[in-house]
């Protein structure tokens, strides 16, 4: 019994964590119809700022700086990388989120020398608590409140403000949003702050759990994240949300079954098994629109 | 009605080497309601889309209430104060329809409650479906709801394009007395419209517009009565033999 609730809490809370990075995608999705494969490498970068930075700094500063550069990083990819091809075929926009997702690995194998860093072990969230009688960190409890409330938050912004407004406006038609008055580019923008903060947020709860990074850790997280995007419904919140908690639950299960069985190498498989046999059967996701043109 | 509030002066439109819009000129008094009627692809939609900033001109200036606009940006020309309802109404699907008409507004910062009040005055069908989305709505509540819209945004110049289209005869005409009482509390009307019988009734002064040229230009009463434009554009043989 304390071994179910063990993996069922440790599934919730990368679940949880997917979740945060899984919304990036999708939310750039809804508007751009543009999966942004530099994605994960955000997430990544956002990791290894934290280990540079609280190195150096308390953690009172080092997290919302982390918070606020992975903003500026994502925002500066859409400007740098994304913008200038705002009239060009989707192809060539998805191939150039392609090259910045190299690119940020590239980077990062050259500041690290490739080699494995170690996430800091940050107070609080580090430390263990008893939970019906199993020893876990306080992170893997606190991640899906925290998620759920980031969640509330942004439902909250995009239903009940203006820009969230503008938002759902741009996701159905720059041309008539650019007759209203909309900077269709300052809304995009908004978008991707958001995706990235969210990202950042992920990232220190993520690297608690699992502190290696490498150039390349934010390769599975991503993957598992537009996973989860795809299998909530691309472009939906609620979808990619709902998605990364049973990604992060199922993994978690297989990760944990009985080591005679020998299945738990196969958990990331069975992971993209579970999409296909989604898709099979419901191709939108589970809360997408019909009728997208998917590139 | 002395006051020119926007004025066209040799407006050329090219999309790749195919030239749309062929050099013309086009004003708009304060006060009018004006109409461009022309056929299918004879460059009503690229003069008006011009106008609003979505198609940059090859050549030519776009006059706005004294101020050049040519090939500025859309939100630019938004903010003052010219205001389109696009072909197919193109209201968002996903909005209520108070959020579409909200949005109408998004440049202004003021309160929106009495502007608000004023569309559903016009259009009360749009206040009973006020928290429906748009996409639900029926196509002459949409037109409706995209005329309302623009209003919203204050505009000194409204422009239509096509707005008859797709809808039954007694919502156009619907639609028309509203454009009508639009422009008698003030507001400058330029229409687009395949409707041209519709239109030229509307309308105190008309262009006809042929292959990206104005080949005639004069009072909706004096088109309604030339033969040439009885013949090509109402429909009617009547007085021509």
């Amino acid at each position: 019994m304390e071994y179910v609730i063990s993996v069922l809490l440790s599934g919730i809370s990368v679940g949880g964590q997917y979740a945060l990075i899984a919304i990036g995608y999708t939310l750039v999705y809804g508007i751009l119809r543009l999966i942004n494969f530099a994605h994960g490498d955000v997430f990544m970068v956002a990791g290894l700022m934290g280990i540079y930075f609280t190195a150096t700094m308390p953690f009172s500063v080092s997290i919302p700086l982390v918070l606020i550069l992975t903003v500026v990083l994502g925002f500066t990819i859409e400007r740098a990388a994304y913008k200038p091809l705002r009239s060009a075929p989707r192809m060539s926009v998805m191939i150039s989120a392609i090259g910045v997702s190299y690119l940020l690995q590239n980077t990062a194998t050259y500041i690290t020398g490739g080699q494995p860093m170690t996430y800091p072990v940050i107070p609080f969230l580090s430390d263990t608590v008893n939970v019906a009688g199993t020893q876990t960190k306080w992170v893997v409890i606190v991640t899906p409140f925290l998620v759920l409330l980031l969640v509330f938050a942004l439902t909250m912004l995009i239903n009940r403000t203006k820009v969230g407004m503008a938002m759902r406006a741009v996701s159905k038609d720059f041309e008539t949003s650019r007759l209203m008055g909309i900077k269709i580019n300052s809304v995009i923008s908004v978008t991707f702050i958001i995706g990235s903060a969210l990202a950042a947020v992920g990232s220190v709860l993520f690297f608690t759990n699992y502190p290696a990074i490498t150039p390349t850790a934010g390769a599975m997280p991503g993957l598992k994240a537009f996973v989860a995007a795809v299998f909530g419904g691309i472009g939906s919140i609620p979808g990619a949300v709902i998605g990364a908690f049973l990604i992060g639950i199922c993994e978690t299960i297989i990760k944990g079954l009985p080591s005679a069985w020998d299945v738990s190498v196969f958990s990331d498989a069975f992971t993209f098994a579970l999409l296909i046999i989604i898709l099979i059967f419901k191709p939108q996701g589970l809360f997408g629109e019909a009728a997208t043109d998917k590139v | 009605m002395s006051d020119t509030l926007l004025q066209i002066k040799e407006l050329k439109v090219k999309y790749g080497g195919i030239e749309a819009v062929r050099g013309i000129d086009l004003d708009v008094h304060a006060g009018e309601i004006v109409t461009l009627i022309g056929a299918n692809g004879a460059g009503k939609s690229s003069t008006l889309r011009t106008i609003s900033g979505l198609v940059k001109p090859a050549e030519g200036n776009i006059i706005f209430d004294g101020e050049d606009i040519t090939g500025k940006d859309p939100t630019q020309i938004v903010s003052k104060g010219l205001m389109m309802v696009p072909e197919g109404r193109r209201i968002f699907p996903n909005l209520t329809v108070i959020e579409n008409l909200k949005i109408g507004a998004y440049l202004r910062k003021d309160d929106l409650e009495k502007d608000i009040e004023m569309v559903y005055g016009y259009f009360p069908r749009l206040k009973e479906r006020s928290w429906q989305e748009g996409g639900t709505l029926s196509g002459g509540e949409q037109q409706m709801l995209a005329v309302g819209r623009a209003l919203m945004g204050r505009p000194k110049l409204l422009m239509m394009d096509e707005p008859s289209l797709g809808l039954a005869p007694i919502v156009v005409q619907e639609i028309f007395k509203i454009i009508r009482r639009i422009n008698e509390a003030g507001t400058t009307v330029l229409l687009i419209e395949q409707n041209a019988n519709m239109a030229l009734h509307v309308a105190d002064r008309a262009y006809v517009l042929e292959n990206g040229k104005i080949r005639m230009e004069g009072t909706g009463k004096e088109l309604l009565e030339d033969e040439k434009v009885r013949a090509a554009y109402l429909g009617s043989t009547s007085g021509s033999n």
